[in-house]
């Protein structure tokens, strides 16, 4: 079966200096594929460089079976590719509603407004208020929540733990099964280990701008000493 | 009497502080809305105010087209002039600093303004205000106010009010207002971003050139009327706080009034007023009335 998401030698440099060596990654559509790795190898570099805002640029990345590399920024995401960033990126001039409402819909298929409310009930308490003065767990929620009424087929998740509480991880991995119940394709950059072992079914470890090992979950438990050395955890 | 100002009088220099003041919001305005999703500040807006006149003018004396079909179609003409000038050469500055913006708009200024100085000269041309909003003067009872100027006032108005509907109420002045923010992430979100900024620059662009055509025939119609203009404008946007929507609006009237005031109580600083005033909100509020603090 052909991946949906399929990035093959992908080099990419921030003006002069060259991040990402050759990365390789297959994506199976209803697939959550997790990237480990150190700070600095290049996790979110290739997030950025997939979704097409990092424009410098070689390699090959196929879509649904279409070549991102001609794409605009903009039609990528016309493509069925949705961002959450790391910084999450709530615009504070929007209120809560109009957040969500931003990304214009990509596909048929995305949640309704309602479905949205119902997986993320405090949204709803909260649609009037302005989008930063939520906390952080609810920034990250409706940063997920937006995209998901978009009707976008693989979600391109950057460390979505990152600064908050157990709880609203728990939230968030309940919301990462929903998602996958769904059919919906997730890549995902994470350094919380124990998080990430809870939501992905494949696992690929970077270093220095490629990735160096690929496992299934399964496998986890006899890749640990590996992962113990690589990751310092 | 006020202060021993009759009260005929102090009516009247407010009433035309109100005018000036109704050009202020407009083109401040414009600007506002320029340089929040740009970041380029505009220096060809005074020759597209002034671009806005003379279409106007042109308009009537070659083709017989009249003031309130003008009213609609100069616009959009000067505004799809805007559009060209965005997309052949403002878009490929914005990677570069923003000075070089700046410089760009300041030297197509200068061309255009130069452009009409060669063929039209720099003395004013005249320009009717349409039959319907001559003589007689409405009759406030405590003034008498010429129709023409009662409409410009009416008129900028209802563009104010409406422009800010757009930017604070709609759809698309949600994308104006995340692009403003992050143009980056709402392009990731699929929204055409470059075709948004060449669009913003465009509407800029023809509130610039309504505003000329509303002047028209208040003022003189001159290839120096918007450089004259500009200035002020300027200052409005600064003590507005650059960006600020409202901000543009309010102080716009706000500082026509002020000078038409100091024109009552002190005539020789009428000029310099609006100046003092940005010195003073400069020194106390660097960020501008409605700016946010960086």
């Amino acid at each position: 079966m052909a991946a949906l998401l399929d990035v093959s030698d992908l080099h990419a440099w921030y003006g002069e200096s060259h991040i990402l060596h050759g990365v390789n990654m297959h994506v199976q559509q209803g697939e959550t594929i997790c990237i480990l790795g150190r700070n600095g190898m290049g996790k979110t570099t290739t997030l950025r460089t997939i979704m097409g805002i990092l424009r410098k640029r070689k390699g090959r990345i196929g879509f649904d079976g279409r070549d991102l590399m001609r794409m605009s920024l903009h039609a990528t995401a016309r493509a069925g590719l949705g961002f959450v960033p790391e910084e999450r990126g709530i615009f504070a001039t929007l209120s809560v509603e109009e957040n969500l409402l931003l990304p214009p819909k990509v596909a048929d298929g995305g949640m309704s407004l309602d479905e949205i409310y119902d997986l993320f009930p405090n949204l709803r308490e909260r649609r009037s208020s302005a989008g930063t003065k939520l906390s952080g767990g609810e920034q990250q929620m409706l940063a997920m929540a937006r995209i998901l009424r978009t009707g976008a087929r693989c979600l391109l998740l950057d460390e979505p733990t990152e600064g908050l509480a157990p709880v609203i991880i728990q939230r968030i991995g309940e919301v990462l099964a929903e998602l996958k119940k769904r059919g919906m394709t997730v890549v995902l950059v994470e350094q919380n280990f124990r998080f990430a072992s809870k939501v992905a079914d494949r696992f690929y470890l970077m270093d220095h701008g490629q990735m160096v090992a690929e496992f299934p979950v399964g496998e986890l438990a006899a890749n640990m000493a590996m992962l113990n050395e690589q990751l310092g955890v | 009497m006020i202060f021993g100002v009759p009260l005929q009088a102090l009516l009247g220099q407010l009433m035309l502080g109100l005018i000036n003041g109704s050009f202020y919001a407009l083109l401040s305005l414009g600007l506002a809305v320029i340089f929040g999703l740009l970041r380029v500040i505009n220096f060809a807006h005074g020759a597209q105010f002034m671009l806005g006149a003379f279409t106007a003018l042109l308009l009537a004396k070659h083709l017989g087209i009249g003031y309130w079909f003008a009213l609609v179609l100069v616009p959009l003409l000067v505004g799809l002039f805007g559009v060209i000038i965005e997309r052949t050469m403002l878009s490929r500055l914005y990677k570069l600093d923003h000075l070089y913006g700046l410089l760009f708009t300041f030297g197509l200024a200068l061309t255009i303004e130069g452009t009409f100085r060669y063929f039209f000269g720099s003395s004013g041309l005249p320009y009717s205000a349409p039959a319907a909003l001559q003589s007689p003067p409405v009759n406030l009872g405590f003034m008498v106010l010429p129709r023409y100027r009662a409409w410009v006032i009416v008129a900028s108005l209802i563009v104010c009010l409406a422009t800010w509907v757009l930017i604070e109420k709609t759809k698309l002045g949600a994308y104006l207002r995340a692009a403003t923010e992050n143009p980056t992430l709402v392009q990731a979100f699929g929204v055409n971003v470059p075709l948004l900024l060449t669009l913003t620059y465009g509407f800029g662009v023809a509130l610039a050139a309504l505003a000329g055509v509303l002047a028209a025939p208040v003022y003189q119609v001159s290839p120096l009327m918007g450089s004259n203009l500009i200035i002020v404008v300027f200052a409005v946007v600064v003590v507005g706080g650059m960006g600020s929507i409202m901000g543009a609006i309010v102080t716009g009237y706000a500082l026509g009034l002020a000078e038409g005031l100091t024109k009552v109580f002190y005539p020789e600083a009428s000029n310099i007023v609006i100046f003092v005033i940005m010195a003073i909100v400069l020194i106390l509020r660097p960020a501008g009335l409605f700016g946010k603090e960086a």
